[in-house]
């Protein structure tokens, strides 16, 4: 690594950015570590979730038969998770599931877009503990869900064996089942929201803070004349912007693939034929 | 900072730096879940249901008004039937009435001339008797006396004259009665 001999003050990333950027920061360090869980993170989760409820009972408020411009828009927010998630993926059982559906997509979403709004400039999701605990609320929703429906004996042998597989096979398909159905499930729907959000924000801050490094240098560096490191900070600032619209993207499609995925593990739990 | 123990191996960013991280994102997406499912499902679902309703009771209400108007058509239609009807009927009543009224007059007007005829014919017979009547007498004096003028005296001799008189006035007679017959 090439040894950069510039001065740090004012910038909060240490550089190269990598996981210590993420940390959280203590809202009252003087009170020790035993408070580090008081940090802006959770403040910031607690913002968008109140922002979530907000919005929602703003949209639910004044109804009318005939919707006005507000609540055509909420109607079609509301649609787009009622009829294209909940209902085509549940079928005729989706109301009981479809609040938590609700939930979860805008919980995520507004969480997600915190990484794009200069307010906050964090996805919360990229803290995996976040993620952790929806993938864990998901997986405790959609067994629960299935158990209700069949008991756990009946559920446990549904989920693990397929019908119609010889018997010869059980003890290669029951472990490979379980471990797909019960462990892998749930990891995964935790590890891809947080990987997209994670490796969008670095890269985000890879180009932000170093290209504003860049365009700041005073001296050569590193045997680069100077004109050049500040044209390569311009190239990279203005870069970042097209990462800034990918990374729109991927927080709406990350929010839409974690509720999909939920109401299709839902689904599966409760189908009549596995 | 507070980093949770791994036991030895390393899981990077994987570890949650904080444990309170879970709690805290399993306990605001539960707030969030209740307060959607108790108050913005609910409104959501309310209006479809009343929009529902609201589109099949106007398809409703437009199908009776329509069944209305299809009976208020047949009723008019009947109506109209039965009022041509009765019109010819009136005329055909009236034309008979007419054709009634005309022969009556007609015969009533024949009977009146007939009469008229009988009245004009008996007057006249009446007439002509009290003409022939007073004319015989006339004739008869006129007749003695030109007949007197012309042969003088020799009719002095009543009874001859009176014989000749008489013979005349039969042969008049006969004669008048043959022409008017």
């Amino acid at each position: 690594m090439v040894p950069l001999l510039i001065p740090m003050e004012g910038d909060e990333h240490g550089w190269p950015p990598g996981v210590h950027s993420f940390d959280s920061r203590p809202l009252f360090p003087a009170l020790g570590p035993e408070w580090g869980w008081l940090n802006n993170h959770l403040i910031q989760a607690i913002i968008g979730a109140a922002v979530v409820i907000g919005f929602w009972l703003w949209m639910a408020r004044g109804q009318q038969v005939v919707p006005g411009r507000k609540q055509f828009l909420g109607e079609s927010l509301y649609n787009l998770l009622r009829n294209s998630i909940a209902r085509d993926i549940l079928g005729h059982d989706f109301r009981k599931f479809l609040p938590y559906l609700v939930a979860l997509f805008s919980f995520i979403l507004v969480n997600n877009l915190f990484g794009q709004l200069f307010l906050f400039m964090f996805p919360t999701f990229s803290k995996i503990g976040y993620a952790y605990g929806l993938a864990i609320l998901s997986y405790i929703v959609y067994n629960a869900a299935g158990i209700a429906k069949y008991g756990f004996g009946s559920y446990m042998r549904r989920m693990t064996l397929p019908e119609g597989v010889p018997v010869a096979l059980w003890p290669l398909i029951i472990p490979l089942e379980f471990l797909s159905n019960f462990i892998v499930r749930p990891v995964t729907l935790a590890m891809r929201l947080f990987g997209n959000l994670f490796a969008g924000h670095l890269v985000i801050m890879v180009f932000v803070v170093g290209g504003s490094m860049l365009l700041t240098m005073t001296e050569p560096t590193a045997g680069f004349p100077v004109p050049l490191l500040n044209t390569a900070g311009v190239v990279s600032l203005l870069f970042s912007l097209a990462i800034f619209a990918l990374e729109i993207l991927v927080a709406i499609l990350q929010a839409y693939i974690f509720t999909v995925l939920t109401a299709q593990y839902i689904s599966s739990a409760i189908a009549e034929e596995h | 900072m507070l980093p949770l123990e791994t036991g030895g191996i390393d899981l990077g960013p994987l570890l949650p730096e904080h444990l309170s991280e879970l709690f805290a994102g399993i306990g605001l997406a539960l707030i969030i879940w209740y307060v959607v499912a108790k108050k913005v499902v609910p409104v959501f679902e309310k209006t479809y249901a009343d929009r529902a309703d609201q589109i099949a009771g106007g398809i409703e209400k437009a199908e009776a008004a329509q069944a209305e108007a299809a009976a208020a058509l047949a009723e008019y239609r009947a109506q109209l039937a039965a009022a041509r009807e009765e019109a010819s009927k009136i005329r055909e009543d009236a034309k008979a009435q007419a054709a009634v009224a005309a022969s009556e007059i007609r015969q009533a007007a024949q009977e009146e001339s007939a009469r008229l005829v009988e009245h004009a014919r008996a007057q006249i017979e009446a007439e002509r008797a009290h003409v022939v009547q007073e004319l015989r007498g006339e004739i008869g004096g006129l007749a003695t006396e030109l007949a007197g003028k012309i042969v003088g005296e020799s009719l002095t001799d009543d009874e001859r004259a009176q014989r000749s008189v008489e013979r005349f006035l039969a042969e008049l007679e006969a004669q008048t009665e043959a022409t008017s017959a």
